[in-house]
C-alpha cells in the first residue's frame, strides 16, 4: 500500500508543477461555463428591424407599438417604399422589416382579415429563423387582443420572406463558418507546428547558421500550408454549391482573394505561435485553444455575436475569423462586391500586419 | 611562414544578465588546424561556439571568422562556415539524397554541384545501396558521417563540430576522425568540440575553457609536458578540477 501511495505522491507533483496544464484544467470548467452559458444564446434581444407601414392607420401604429415594446425588437427605421429594403440588408443595418400593406386598419374592420409581410435577412438562418418566429408570436398576440377587446374573430397573416436564403437552409451559415474553421486549423495550427518541430528536431540550428535569412524559412514553411489551405477553399467551395446547394452568388475571384488573405492572416498567427513554444504539444495545444475555441463561439456562425454579452462582443472583435466569416457571408449568401466588404477586409489586413510584426520581433529576440 | 588566420577571437565575452558564461576569451585559429575545443559542462565552450557561428550575440569582445567581421558582416560569414550539430541536424524522413540536395540547395550550389557532390558523398562514404532510403534507417555511426560531409557540401572556410561523436562506439569515431583529417588535408579548418580526451590527442591544438576563460592553449603534446601528465585525460582533470562552475 505504501508503495502505492508513494507513487500517488509523484503524480500529484508532476501535476502540481506543470502550472500551465494545470491552468487550463482548473481553469477551462470556469471559462466554458461562462462562455458558453452567455453565447450560447439564440435569444435574439433589441434586434434592429425596419418598418415599412403603407396604411399609417390607428392599427398599424398599435402594431408598431406593440413591436417597440418588446424587449426583443428595435425599429429604428422607418421605411418608404419597397425599393428601400434591399439596400437595407445589404448594408447589414436591419435583420427584419415588417411591411404593413394599405387598408390595413380596414381590412380588419371589413374583413375580418389582414396581412402583414415580415422580411427577415436569411443569410442567418438561425437568426432569421428565431425573429421570424418571435415576431409572429408578437403578431398572433395583437390579433389576439384584438379578438378580446372587439369580440369579433380577427385574422392576421403573416407572410414571411427570407432574404438571400428563400428556403432558410441552415448550410448558408454553415458552410462560411467551416471555410473559416478549417482554414485557421490548416493554416494556423499546421503552420505552427512545422515551424515548432524544427526546433524540437534540432535542425532549427543549422538553417539559422545557414545563408538563408530567418524570414525565408518562415516563408518557405508557409507557402505548402498556403497552397493546401486554398486547395481546401476549393474543395469547401465545390462540395457547397454541388452537394449542398449553397450558392456563390458573387465573385469567385473576390471570394478566393479573400480566402487567401484570410489564409495569409491564419499563417501569421501560426507564426506567432511558434514564438512563443519550443514543444509541438504545446504549440497544438495553443492552437486547438486560443484558436479553434474562439473561432468556434466568436465568428458568429453557431451563435449571433449581436446577442452575446458587451464584454464578449468586444472580444469577438479580435478574432479574425468573426471578420472572415462576415466576408464569405456578404459575398457567397448577399451576392455583393467589395464596397461592402472594404472595412471588414482592411481589418483583416492590419491584423495580419500586426502578427507579423510582432513575430518577427519574437524571432529577433531569440537569436540575441 | 605566415598562415592564414581564419578565427580570430579578442576578449570575446558573453554575460546573461549577471553570469557571465564566456569571460573575456582570445584566441587565434589558423587555416586547415584541427582545433579542440574543450571544458567541462557548463565551462562555457558551446556558448563561445555559438557565438562564432552567428547564433548568438556577443555581449562585447571582437571576432573574425573566415575574414569577416562577427558584428559587420556576419552575412558573409554564414556562406563560409559550416555547422554540425549534436543532434546530427540531418532529417530523418528524408533520403539521403534529399537531405545533401537540400542543404546544397540552402548553400547555393547549382543543381550541377549538388548532383556531382551527392554522388562522390555517396561513393565516399559507400552509401551506394542506401542513397535513396530514408536517413531515420540508417546506423548512427553512418548518420554521423552523412551528417559531417553534408556540414561541409559547399566546401566551408571552417567547419564547427559541436560534440559530432556522442553516443558511438571508438571504432565508428576513429572512422569520423578519418574523414575529419581528409576535410583538413583539403584546406578546411575544423573547430570541434568535445568530451572525448583521446580525441584531443588528434587535434592540432587545443584549448581547455574552465569556468568561461580559456585556462591552457596549445599543442596536446606541450600540454601534457606543461601540466606534467601522460594523457589529456589527465591534463583535463587537473585543469577542471580547479572549476568553481559544476554542470
Amino acid at each position: 500500500m505504501k508503495q502505492f501511495l508513494a507513487f500517488v505522491k509523484k503524480e500529484f507533483f508532476h501535476i502540481w508543477r506543470d502550472k500551465r496544464t494545470l491552468f487550463i484544467l482548473l481553469g477551462m470548467p470556469i471559462t466554458q461555463i461562462i462562455i458558453f452559458g452567455f453565447a450560447l444564446t439564440n435569444e435574439v434581444k433589441n434586434t434592429k428591424m425596419a418598418i415599412l407601414d403603407f396604411s399609417k392607420d390607428a392599427s398599424s401604429s398599435q402594431l408598431i407599438q406593440k413591436m417597440s415594446i418588446s424587449k426583443y425588437f428595435d425599429p429604428t427605421t422607418v421605411l418608404l417604399n419597397y425599393q428601400e429594403v434591399e439596400p437595407l440588408f445589404k448594408k447589414g443595418k436591419v435583420k427584419m422589416v415588417l411591411v404593413i400593406p394599405q387598408h390595413f386598419a380596414n381590412d380588419l374592420q371589413h374583413g375580418n382579415q389582414a396581412h402583414v409581410q415580415l422580411i427577415c435577412d436569411g443569410s442567418d438562418p438561425n437568426v432569421a429563423n428565431t425573429l421570424s418566429t418571435y415576431a409572429t408570436a408578437i403578431i398572433k398576440d395583437f390579433q389576439n387582443t384584438l379578438v378580446k377587446e372587439q369580440k369579433l374573430p380577427y385574422r392576421i397573416e403573416t407572410d414571411i420572406r427570407m432574404m438571400y436564403n428563400p428556403e432558410l437552409k441552415g448550410a448558408y451559415s454553415f458552410v462560411p463558418g467551416v471555410m473559416a474553421l478549417i482554414l485557421m486549423l490548416t493554416s494556423a495550427m499546421m503552420t505552427s507546428i512545422a515551424i515548432v518541430k524544427e526546433k524540437e528536431m534540432g535542425t532549427m540550428e543549422i538553417i539559422l547558421v545557414s545563408p538563408l535569412k530567418p524570414f525565408g524559412v518562415v516563408i518557405a514553411k508557409a507557402v505548402p500550408y498556403m497552397l493546401l489551405s486554398m486547395v481546401n477553399v476549393a474543395t469547401i467551395l465545390l462540395l457547397s454549391v454541388f452537394v449542398l446547394d449553397v450558392p456563390i452568388r458573387g465573385s469567385l475571384l473576390l471570394l478566393l482573394s479573400e480566402g487567401l488573405l484570410f489564409t495569409i492572416t491564419s499563417l501569421a498567427l501560426g507564426l506567432l505561435i511558434s514564438s512563443i513554444t519550443d514543444s509541438q504539444q504545446v504549440a497544438m495545444l495553443i492552437s486547438l485553444l486560443g484558436l479553434f475555441l474562439p473561432t468556434t463561439v466568436f465568428s458568429g456562425y453557431m451563435f449571433p455575436i449581436e446577442n452575446m454579452p458587451l464584454p464578449l462582443q468586444i472580444i469577438s472583435n479580435i478574432v479574425p475569423a468573426k471578420w472572415f466569416y462576415f466576408i464569405v457571408k456578404t459575398i457567397m449568401i448577399k451576392g455583393l462586391g467589395f464596397s461592402y466588404i472594404w472595412k471588414e477586409t482592411l481589418i483583416l489586413v492590419g491584423m495580419t500586419v500586426v502578427l507579423f510584426g510582432i513575430s518577427i520581433k519574437k524571432f529577433k529576440t531569440r537569436l540575441s | 611562414m605566415l598562415k592564414e588566420k581564419v578565427i580570430i577571437a579578442e576578449r570575446l565575452t558573453k554575460s546573461f544578465g549577471d553570469f557571465i558564461a564566456v569571460d573575456h576569451i582570445s584566441f587565434e585559429v589558423e587555416k586547415g588546424e584541427i582545433f579542440g575545443f574543450l571544458g567541462a559542462n557548463g565551462a562555457g565552450k558551446t556558448t563561445a561556439m555559438r557565438m562564432l557561428c552567428g547564433l548568438s550575440t556577443p555581449s562585447s569582445g571582437k571576432a573574425f571568422v573566415a575574414g569577416f567581421d562577427l558584428f559587420q558582416e556576419a552575412e558573409k560569414i554564414k556562406k563560409n562556415i559550416g555547422y554540425m550539430s549534436q543532434k546530427f541536424s540531418l532529417y530523418e524522413d528524408l533520403t539521403i539524397r534529399e537531405n545533401i540536395q537540400f542543404y546544397g540547395g540552402i548553400y547555393g550550389l547549382s543543381k550541377k554541384q549538388i548532383q556531382d557532390k551527392a554522388s562522390y558523398l555517396v561513393e565516399h562514404l559507400h552509401l551506394q545501396h542506401f542513397q535513396n532510403n530514408l536517413v531515420k534507417s540508417l546506423p548512427l555511426g553512418w548518420k554521423q558521417k552523412l551528417a559531417f560531409s553534408v556540414a561541409i557540401v559547399h566546401d566551408p572556410a571552417i567547419v564547427f563540430l559541436d560534440e559530432p561523436t556522442g553516443g558511438v562506439d571508438p571504432v565508428t569515431r576513429r572512422e569520423f576522425w578519418e574523414l575529419i583529417y581528409d576535410a583538413s588535408e583539403r584546406g578546411i579548418t575544423i573547430f570541434v568540440t568535445t568530451h572525448y580526451m583521446d580525441e584531443a590527442e588528434y587535434c592540432n591544438r587545443v584549448s581547455i575553457m574552465v569556468d568561461g576563460r580559456i585556462e591552457a592553449l596549445d599543442t596536446p603534446k606541450e600540454l601534457k609536458k606543461t601540466y606534467d601528465s601522460a594523457s589529456m585525460d589527465e591534463v583535463f582533470l587537473k585543469l577542471a578540477r580547479k572549476a568553481v562552475r559544476g554542470e
